[in-house]
């Protein structure tokens, strides 16, 4: 938790740290939105769950060793998104298995915890753990906030790119696989992307809040629509609106952690899809679903 | 525990040092008490193939602390209050669904539950500046700090999900094994699968007051995958399952007293390297098995 979240409420809007919160949230939400998507409808939430714990081990060890933890982040995120499409079948693992592992490597990462922590260049700095679980968006520096765009950036551009051919292995993986797809490296590589999205996410609420962001605005989208492109799009524009509202409420209210408004947000969204429909609209979706 | 005698070779006289310490003797008998219950309601849950909701469930305790914390009443209720009410929810959440686990709409739900709730917790603490060790101790457990009353707790706690489990113990395996044919003999599936998760809240709210919110998981999936791994007999892996889990939770508060890391980390990393145990025995025992078949085969041939 960084200092200025505390105060500078009314001027929060003008200072560089809620610019550089804002630029960079917004291409870490169209991320994860658009990468959510796709978790969500591949049933591999699950994943990204193990992912988030994987994020704050590697941030951990990265800061024992004394390298950047952003470093860890995105190497023991992607390398664990890999090793988890490898060990499954065509890039899906056993849910119990998956467990199996992110129980250890969590147990790991309260390891380098405490080595960090208890080590000379950790003293006194007992607050990286939870900067790290909740994440510390306003803490981002300009280059920080360069890198994290640049990401962002890179793996919206992939996912668009693969978003047809991923889509129809995900939908009916079988034909895909007869007609030529490769189901197994697409599978592969978009769990690459995931660990990405992971390592970037864990940046801007955390790595116990980035499932939210991954799969609050997917579930919301794939409630909202049956068509798949509408359902991507909708999934990338609800996370980077519900992140503006987060970080909007942060800003309002000084007591609120801006990791916490944007879950809140999110959950608002999909809780709103719970509501009963409109008779009109009802009947027509479920006309079209005929 | 920098103040630890050394370790020595004759265990006997290494636990009676330990367990001359009122709060070491109590961890003990915790730490047996959890590993028990989370290892029994944990073999149901692989089982289930419910791990995701079970992790859900074990996070929430974090926040159910936070908010007792803030509020100022007993933790124990907190934890037990959060976890219930939280498996009330994925109950519902599933019941609109119809009850298929494994559902891409269910598991979007369970994550934004989770991730909702852990935030709600991180906002609990924020507002409650007074916690000098922060999130940690609720996060990754504490187990210096056991009260003869906790335990006596536990204990009570531990009975009711173990009797309560007991009774519907063998229509929920029969639910769990073979869900429509179970169903269409009269047992109350869905009603089984709601008990069952109000069980996994009480259950992993009890092993989080130990463990801490992070790491009941591994204590309820660790030494149910691998027992299940070993024997596909359900008499014989609930068994393993319960020793495993004892096992490591005691070897992780052994070691954790005579080397100052977390005991999660300890029984996390015996836990797992007896997992990957597990698989190698059986991978080596389907490899005998092929070897033992390949000259039937091309006798037959």
């Amino acid at each position: 938790m960084t200092a200025p979240t505390m105060s500078l409420a009314v001027s929060a809007w003008t200072q560089p740290f809620f610019q550089h919160a804002l630029l960079a949230g917004t291409f870490i939400a169209l991320a994860a939105g658009l990468v959510g998507f796709f978790l969500v409808l591949r049933a591999q939430v699950f994943t990204g769950d193990a992912l988030s714990h994987v994020a704050f081990t590697g941030a951990m060890a990265a800061l024992a060793a004394g390298y950047d933890l952003r470093l860890g982040l995105f190497v023991a995120c992607v390398l664990v998104g890999l090793l988890l499409g490898g060990i499954g079948r065509r890039g899906k693992a056993d849910d119990v298995v998956i467990g199996s592992a992110f129980a250890w490597i969590l147990g790991l990462g309260s390891f380098f915890l405490t080595l960090y922590t208890t080590s000379a260049s950790g003293m006194g700095n007992g607050g990286a753990g939870t900067s790290v679980l909740f994440g510390s968006i306003f803490g981002l520096d300009g280059g920080q906030t360069t890198v994290a765009v640049v990401i962002a950036l890179v793996v919206t551009a992939l996912v668009l790119l693969i978003a047809r051919p991923l889509l129809f292995a995900t939908l009916d993986e079988n034909v895909a696989a007869a007609r030529g797809v490769p189901v197994k490296a697409l599978g592969l590589g978009f769990l690459a992307l995931v660990g990405l999205t992971a390592g970037e996410a864990t940046q801007a609420v955390g790595s116990l809040l980035l499932l939210g962001l991954l799969a609050a605005p997917a579930g919301a989208a794939l409630r909202m629509t049956q068509r798949p492109f509408v359902g991507l799009a909708l999934a990338g524009g609800l996370a980077v609106a519900e992140m503006w509202a987060g970080l909007a409420a942060a800003a309002w209210i000084p007591q609120c952690p801006p990791s916490f408004g944007i879950m809140a947000a999110a959950t608002l969204v999909y809780a709103a899809t719970y509501l009963p429909r409109p008779a009109g609209r009802r009947a027509r979706t479920a006309e079209a679903a005929v | 525990m920098g103040s630890a005698p050394p370790f020595s070779w004759n265990l006997l006289y290494d636990f009676q040092v330990m367990w001359s310490y009122p709060f070491m003797l109590n961890a003990f008998r915790a730490g047996a008490i959890v590993a028990v219950v989370a290892g029994v309601v944990g073999w149901y849950v692989v089982l289930r193939r419910q791990t995701f909701a079970a992790h859900t469930l074990s996070v929430v305790a974090f926040p159910g602390a936070a908010f007792a914390t803030l509020a100022g009443f007993a933790l124990s209720l907190g934890y037990f209050g959060f976890c219930i009410a939280a498996a009330l929810v994925l109950a519902m959440l599933r019941r609109n669904r119809g009850g298929q686990p494994g559902d891409s709409e269910e598991s979007a739900a369970t994550g934004t539950v989770q991730a909702f709730l852990l935030a709600c917790g991180y906002l609990f603490m924020a507002l409650y500046k007074g916690l000098l060790e922060g999130p940690q101790a609720l996060l990754f457990g504490n187990f210096t700090g056991i009260t003869t009353g906790q335990v006596t707790t536990l204990a009570v706690a531990g009975v009711v999900v173990l009797g309560v489990l007991a009774v519907i113990g063998r229509p929920l395996l029969f639910a769990s094994v073979d869900p429509q044919v179970a169903a269409a003999r009269g047992v109350p599936v869905r009603a089984l699968s709601v008990a069952f998760l109000v069980l996994l809240g009480a259950a992993t709210a009890e092993a989080a007051q130990i463990t801490g919110a992070l790491l009941v998981f591994a204590l309820m999936v660790l030494p149910a995958a691998t027992a299940q791994v070993l024997t596909a007999r359900p008499g014989l892996s609930l068994l393993l399952t319960v020793v495993i889990g004892f096992g490591v939770t005691w070897l992780g508060l052994f070691a954790g007293w005579y080397w100052n890391y977390p005991l999660g980390f300890f029984v996390t990393t015996f836990a797992f390297a007896l997992f990957l145990l597990a698989h190698g025995v059986r991978a080596l025992a389907a490899a005998a098995e092929r070897r033992r078949a390949v000259p039937t085969l091309a006798g037959a041939a």
